[in-house]
């Protein structure tokens, strides 16, 4: 049986395989959206705190001995501590001029880390074992789908939901809304803005870094792969919305599916065909499909 | 008036005296500065097998001349293509015609390497493209100032392409970067392929430094071909090969490394890459000449070098013999030099250019050794067979270049 010339099972594989890339896209993104959508800042760094996030991983594995699971509780927190840093002493004097230089400031850290990293390690990449508990294969009918890649998927999920609740249905995420939308007049009612803005910001970070450590297994831990990544992420939160944390999630696994299908009819365009939905998304809704007009 | 006058004389003396001095300056170093340009890929996918360790190569060879022909300084200009054809394009213009190079040195990418060849054809400058793989640069492409140095996709494909034939591989799917190299070298090999009596069931092109296969083996693997061939090199082949092991290919299919350098075996590992084979120009630990060298390479870059590196310092090693020899780094005559000389260095023993502009010298297949097999770091590879100069090559009668016949 055949779906436009190739086999439904090969289709079915190509499905489930676009849907694994696109939670790990909406994993990526959800950081992105948290510090733009809140914090208003352009973090061309994002890129570069995920390809930290899983150096962490690789490092803690080579000379600690500390293993994946370690790692996955290890990497958001130097990362997120890195990225605090960063807010603290860089970013905070940024917020009352134009975002271009929020924009500016976060490419030129994402250059340095890269060119540091680089330097070091070489661009041939390092390989990062996959956990034992994960290793093999199950057999779906269609496919043998990696389990390590079924638990990305499991993983990116919880964590993009539980992102989405904690700062749409929780108290704290309410404060965090209303502190960004109107500094003043919440920092009034006794709630210590500036310190809730960096959390944000570290927390942004430590996302960005959990996803690092999620892909360690999956590609070599090379300095390139969060430049290679990270202007994907950028379409999927333009198109998503640049403000909505639901639309960035939706659009990371609507563009993962869309980019595993044209994988198998239009190889060639598989690079492309994020901006071309980007370009038609944006003549059509500039705000992004969730984003609201401000 | 008076003034005018003088003013004029002295322009007319000047310009005179100027035109003396060029000509004459013709015959010796032009600028008084020998300049070696090397533009290649230094921060992206192919930047270990090349990049800035094929810069300090070519400072080794500098080193090894003294610094200095007859007085005269050598200098090396470095620039980073990013694997754009028109960033090498223009850089190259730039350095011929302000900068003064005498030799520009071709690092990784095909699509690069043709673009500085028309450029240095255009100038009429000596163009040595150690790094890339496209046979066009000596056939459809060929040019009386470009030579091809360390390898091609012809021979790529000749050594890989029917060592694994032989050994059982006879249906091939390829997996190809999406571009001129890729394409060049599924063409090659695929001619190999089928005139060994194997056959092309199917192929898919990737897009350059993409992160994801998995999509791409998947289409492999429902080919059902018993050998998956790897047209893509680098970043790219490392991850390729990665994915494969992961999405468990490896156990229906073989893969074929058409394009890999020692770099890549040392990123993936010895478990996930035993038994490949692959076609390769050097090996570090070849013979004691060649380990001696090596050694002294890795002091400073703490990496073994890679064939591409290798093949820099041999390049620059030979121009600046024929420069010292002829007295002079004018192009057509040092070319004239390099052709009738013999190539005798670590990179190539009784190697030659032809008049297609290739360089012929021995090829290597090699197998990647087993962990338990490898005695220390980077001894990776064992020689399985040895193609004697110009077997590995194109043949006059197969050659597309218009100027050899």
């Amino acid at each position: 049986m055949e779906i436009f010339g190739i086999p439904i099972q090969a289709f079915l594989g190509q499905l489930l395989l676009g849907l694994v890339n696109g939670s790990f896209y909406a994993m990526l993104s959800l950081g992105l959206a948290v510090i733009f959508g809140l914090l208003g800042i352009v973090n061309f760094a994002h890129g570069a705190l995920y390809m930290m996030g899983a150096y962490v991983a690789f490092i803690a594995l080579d000379i600690f001995g500390i293993n994946y699971w370690g790692a996955l509780l290890l990497a958001p927190l130097v990362v997120g501590a890195i990225g605090v840093v960063i807010e603290r002493t860089l970013l905070k004097h940024l917020y009352k001029i134009d975002p271009i230089y929020g924009l500016l400031l976060t490419f030129g850290l994402a250059l340095i880390a890269e060119g540091v990293f680089r330097d070091q390690f070489g661009v041939s990449g390092q390989s990062y074992p996959v956990p034992e508990l994960l290793q093999g294969a199950t057999n779906l009918g269609f496919m043998v789908l990696p389990n390590y890649r079924a638990w990305v998927v499991l993983a990116s999920l919880v964590v993009c939901l539980g992102t989405w609740f904690i700062i749409e249905r929780t108290r704290l995420g309410a404060y965090l809304r209303a502190g960004t939308e109107n500094p003043a007049l919440v920092q009034a009612f006794g709630i210590n803005v500036p310190v809730m803005v960096m959390l944000t910001y570290g927390a942004g970070a430590g996302l960005a870094a959990l996803a690092g450590v999620l892909a360690a297994p999956i590609i070599q831990i090379t300095p390139l792969m969060g430049s290679n990544l990270i202007i994907i992420v950028f379409a999927v939160v333009v198109i998503g919305g640049m403000g909505s944390i639901l639309g960035s999630i939706l659009t990371g696994l609507a563009l993962g599916l869309i980019e595993g299908l044209t994988k198998v009819f239009y190889p060639e365009a598989s690079s492309i065909v994020v901006f071309v939905i980007m370009a038609i998304v944006l003549m059509i809704r500039p705000a992004g499909l969730f984003g609201k007009e401000k | 008036m008076k003034l005018k006058k003088v003013a004029s004389i002295c322009t007319a003396v000047a310009t005179i005296s100027a035109a003396v001095f060029t000509a004459s300056a013709q015959a010796q170093i032009s600028g008084d500065v020998i300049r070696i340009g090397l533009i290649t890929d230094m921060s992206g996918l192919y930047a270990d097998i090349d990049g800035p360790a094929g810069a300090e190569a070519i400072k080794m060879a500098i080193a090894d001349m003294g610094g200095a022909i007859a007085g005269k300084k050598i200098e090396i200009l470095v620039a980073d293509h990013q694997n754009k054809a028109d960033v090498a394009a223009a850089k190259a213009r730039e350095w011929f015609d302000t900068q003064g190079v005498d030799l520009l040195i071709g690092g990784t990418s095909s699509g690069t390497n043709l673009a500085m060849s028309k450029v240095a054809l255009e100038k009429k400058k000596v163009f040595i493209s150690v790094g890339s793989a496209t046979a066009a640069l000596t056939n459809e492409q060929c040019s009386p100032y470009t030579v091809h140095w360390a390898y091609d996709t012809v021979a790529l494909a000749k050594g890989t392409g029917n060592a694994v034939v032989k050994a059982g591989g006879k249906s091939w799917y390829f997996l190809a970067a999406d571009y001129a190299f890729g394409a060049q070298l599924q063409n090659d090999t695929s001619n190999v392929v089928k005139a060994a009596g194997g056959t092309i069931v199917g192929s898919v092109k990737h897009p350059l430094a993409a992160s994801d296969f998995s999509s791409f083996l998947l289409q492999a693997q429902s080919s059902k071909a018993q050998i998956l061939g790897l047209a893509n090199a680098g970043g790219d082949t490392i991850n390729s090969i990665k994915a494969a092991n992961e999405f468990g290919i490896t156990k229906t299919m073989k893969l074929a490394g058409l394009l890999m350098f020692i770099n890549d075996i040392h990123s993936l590992g010895l478990k996930a890459t035993q038994g490949m084979y692959l076609t390769d120009s050097w090996y570090w630990n070849r013979d004691a000449e060649t380990r001696a060298w090596s050694r002294k390479f890795f002091e400073k870059i703490k990496r073994m070098p890679s064939s591409v590196q290798a093949g820099d310092y041999s390049a620059a090693l030979q121009y600046l013999y024929a420069v010292k020899a002829t007295g002079t780094d004018d192009a057509d005559k040092v070319l004239a030099q390099m052709r009738k000389t013999k190539i005798n260095d670590i990179f190539a023993k009784g190697g030659f250019i032809r008049e297609d502009g290739r360089m012929v010298h021995d090829m290597y297949l090699m197998q990647v050794k087993t962990p338990a097999e490898s005695v220390e770091p980077w001894d990776y590879y064992k020689v399985v067979e040895t193609f004697k100069g110009e077997t590995a090559w194109t043949t006059k009668a197969e050659s597309k270049c218009p100027t050899w016949k």
